[in-house]
C-alpha cells in the first residue's frame, strides 16, 4: 500500500510482524528443540521448554538404528521416499508437459474433446477412487511401483502445462517447422528450455504433495522395507512407550528435505501456486 | 472451465507457404488435423495414466458401491443394488458413524472455512507491505505449509498432551496462576474437534494467505492514493478499495478451502489410531472410507462412501465455478 509510513508506524508494523510470527513458529521452535533434548525432557511444560543442554544424541540413534519395532533404518525409508519423489516428479514433468504440448499446440481432431477429458478427470481428487484402487490393485501392495504409478499422470499438472503453453507465440514454433524440425524437435529442444518457470513450480508443488502423502501408503504398505518416511513417522510415534526426543529427530529429518526445497525454490513456488490460483 | 482456442486461429504463415490458392475453407480441413499422430502420441502417456488411475477406479467405485464386495472372501461378489447406501443412511448400526462424520467434516468446514480465509487475509494485509526483510516473514507464515501432515500431527500431539506437562496445558497453568491442571484436549469429546482444526490451520493457513497476497498486488496503487485524497479511512479504504477489488480471489480460496477440508484425513487418522484422539467427535467421511475398506474389508459399502464423498466436492467444485467465473470475466 502507497502510504507515507513514520519511522513509529514502521516500529509498530515490524512489532506486531515480530510478534505474531514469533507466535506462529512455536509449533516448529519445539519441533527443533525437542529434538535436541533427551527423551524426558520433551514433556516437561512451559519451564522445559528451552533444553538445559544440547545434544544430537537422538539424531546419532535415529539414523543409527531406529528405535522401532518395525525393523527398519532410517535411510531405507529415505531411500523409499527420495525413489517415489524422484519419479512422480520427473516423470510426471515428462509425461504431463507432453500432453499439454500435444493437447494445446498441435492442431488434430478430437483434441477439444480429450482435452475437455482431462478437465473433468481433474475434479476427481484422489480419495475418491482410493478404495477402488486399493481392490483393484490389492495384489501389488507393498510395491514400490504400484506407489509411485498412480500419481505420475496428473490433470492439474496438464492444466499448468496448458496456460503456459497457449501464451507462447505461434511464431517460435512456425520458425522451427520451417527449419525443417518437427513438432517433438520442436517440443523438447525450444519450448521445454523457454517453458523453465511452469517446470519448475509444477516440479516443486508435485514434490511438495508427493512427499507428505500419506492415505495411499496406509492402504497399500505394511512391510517396512518399501514404506515412505510420513508413514514411518505415524508408525513410530505409535509405539508404546514412545521415544519422544527420537521421533522429534525422525521428525526433523522428515521435513528437512522439504525445507530446503523450499528455501532456495521459493519464488517459483509461490509464483506457481498463486498464478494457477488467482488466473484459475 | 477454460476452451482451448479454435484451431482456425493459428498458423497464418503456413497459408503463404501452402499455396497460391486463396484462403479457401476446404485447405483447412486437412490442415486442422495435420498433427493427429504425434498429438496422440505426445498425449497418450499421460491421458492414458488418468484414465487407468482416475477414470477407470471412478466407474469401478460407482459399480463396487451397487455390489457386496468384500476383500479375502470366498464368496462370489453379489448384486446388493442400493443396499449401501440405504445402510448409509438408515441402518442404526451403520448410519451413525456414517451421518456423524458428514457432520463432523460439515462442522469442520464450517469453521475451517471462514476462519482459515479470515486469518489468511488478515495475514496477507499485513505482509503486504514494503518493508525490510518483509519477504523473511512471508516465509515465515508459509514454512508450516511444507510440513507433512504426519508430522504436524505429532507435533501438536505433544503440545495438546493431557498431562500437566503438556506445552499447552503447563502454559494455561502459568497464566491462571496454578489453576489449570491436566486437560485431556486430543481425548475429550468437546475439545477434539476443535484440536484437529486448529492444528489444520496453523498447517494450511500460508497457502490461501500467498494466493490472497497475489491477489492483494494486483490492485493498482492510484487506487489507494485516490481514497487517501477523499480522505477514507483505513477501514473505509479496506472496505471499499481491498475488499471489492480481491472478490473473486477470496471466494475462490474460500471455496478451496472448502473442498480441501473435505478431504480431511492424515491428521484424524494418525491421531485416533496413536494420539488418543477421541474417534466419534472427529472421524470425517474420508477415515469412514478407509477403516471400512481396509479394516472391514468392506469394499462395496467403502465405495458407496467414496461416492457420496465424491457428490460432495463435485457440488462444492460446481458451487466455486458459478461464483468466481462471472467475476474473472470481467
Amino acid at each position: 500500500m502507497a502510504m507515507t509510513r513514520t519511522p513509529v508506524r514502521r516500529v509498530l508494523d515490524y512489532a506486531v510482524l515480530s510478534v505474531l510470527a514469533f507466535v506462529f513458529a512455536l509449533p516448529a521452535l519445539y519441533l527443533f528443540l525437542g529434538s535436541l533434548k533427551p527423551s524426558d525432557e520433551v514433556l516437561n511444560g512451559l519451564s522445559g521448554f528451552l533444553p538445559t543442554r544440547l545434544s544430537f544424541d537422538n539424531y546419532a540413534a535415529v539414523l543409527d538404528s531406529l528405535n522401532s519395532d518395525s525393523t527398519g533404518y532410517f535411510w531405507q525409508f529415505m531411500g523409499v521416499s527420495v525413489l517415489l519423489s524422484f519419479v512422480v516428479v520427473t516423470g510426471g514433468l515428462i509425461v504431463n508437459s507432453m500432453a499439454a504440448y500435444g493437447l494445446t499446440r498441435l492442431k488434430w481432431r478430437g483434441r477439444n474433446a480429450v482435452f475437455t477429458l482431462v478437465l473433468l478427470l481433474m475434479l476427481i481428487p484422489f480419495e475418491s477412487v482410493a478404495v477402488p484402487l486399493f481392490y483393484m490393485y490389492n495384489g501389488q501392495r507393498n510395491t514400490l511401483y504400484i506407489q509411485a504409478l498412480p500419481f505420475v499422470a496428473n490433470a492439474f499438472a496438464i492444466y499448468q502445462f496448458h496456460t503456459f503453453f497457449k501464451k507462447i507465440p505461434p511464431s517460435i514454433e512456425e520458425a522451427a517447422r520451417l527449419d525443417g524440425a518437427g513438432p517433438w524437435r520442436t517440443f523438447f529442444a525450444i519450448i521445454v528450455p523457454m517453458s523453465r518457470p511452469v517446470f519448475a513450480s509444477v516440479a516443486i508443488l508435485t514434490f511438495l504433495i508427493q512427499w507428505g502423502s500419506f492415505l495411499w501408503p496406509v492402504l497399500m504398505v505394511s512391510d517396512p522395507s518399501v514404506r515412505p518416511l510420513p508413514l514411518e513417522m505415524s508408525v513410530f510415534q505409535g509405539q508404546q512407550p514412545p521415544d519422544w526426543g527420537q521421533i522429534l529427530a525422525f521428525g526433523v529429518l522428515l521435513v528437512l528435505p522439504v525445507l530446503v526445497v523450499f528455501a532456495f525454490f521459493q519464488r517459483w513456488f509461490v509464483q506457481g501456486v498463486a498464478s494457477s490460483a488467482v488466473k484459475g | 472451465m477454460k476452451t482451448v482456442e479454435p484451431a482456425h486461429t493459428a498458423a497464418p504463415g503456413r497459408a503463404q507457404a501452402a499455396s497460391s490458392a486463396p484462403p479457401a475453407k476446404p485447405s483447412r480441413r486437412p490442415r486442422g488435423n495435420r498433427d493427429l499422430l504425434h498429438g496422440l502420441l505426445m498425449s497418450a502417456p499421460a491421458v492414458g495414466g488418468l484414465i487407468a488411475f482416475v477414470g477407470i477406479p471412478f466407474g469401478y467405485a460407482v459399480v463396487l458401491s451397487f455390489y457386496n464386495v468384500r476383500l479375502g472372501s470366498p464368496l462370489e461378489p453379489a448384486f446388493f443394488g442400493v443396499e449401501h447406501y440405504r445402510r448409509l443412511f438408515t441402518d442404526p448400526d451403520l448410519s451413525g458413524p456414517f451421518l456423524r462424520a458428514l457432520l463432523n467434516n460439515l462442522t469442520f468446514a464450517a469453521v475451517v472455512v471462514p476462519l482459515q480465509t479470515g486469518l489468511a487475509l488478515a495475514l496477507a494485509i499485513l505482509l503486504n507491505r514494503k518493508l525490510k526483510a518483509i519477504g523473511l516473514f512471508r516465509s515465515f507464515f508459509f514454512m508450516p505449509v511444507v510440513f507433512p501432515m504426519a508430522l504436524v500431527a505429532v507435533i501438536w500431539r505433544l503440545i495438546l498432551a493431557r498431562s500437566e506437562q503438556g506445552m499447552l496445558n503447563s502454559a494455561l497453568d502459568v497464566v491462571s496462576f496454578g489453576n489449570w491442571g491436566a486437560f485431556d484436549w486430543l481425548g475429550d469429546g468437546l475439545t477434539a474437534m476443535g484440536s484437529i482444526i486448529v492444528l489444520s490451520v496453523w498447517q494450511g493457513v500460508g497457502f490461501q494467505m500467498v494466493i490472497l497476497l497475489a491477489g492483494l498486488q494486483q490492485i493498482p496503487g492510484e487506487l489507494y492514493e485516490a481514497s487517501q485524497l477523499d480522505r477514507a479511512s483505513r477501514w473505509q479504504q479496506f472496505r471499499h478499495v481491498t475488499l471489492p477489488s480481491i472478490r473473486g480471489t477470496l471466494v475462490f480460496v474460500a471455496m478451496l478451502t472448502s473442498v480441501l477440508s473435505f478431504r480431511v484425513f492424515d491428521q484424524v487418522y494418525i491421531l485416533i489410531r496413536g494420539g488418543g484422539l477421541d474417534e466419534d467427535a472427529t472421524r470425517t467421511v474420508m477415515y469412514q472410507a478407509v477403516t471400512t475398506a481396509f479394516d472391514q474389508n468392506n469394499i462395496g459399502q467403502a465405495s458407496a462412501v467414496t461416492v457420496v464423498f465424491f457428490l460432495i466436492v463435485v457440488a462444492l467444485t460446481i458451487v466455486q465455478r458459478r461464483v468466481v467465473r462471472p467475476d474473472n470475466e470481467d
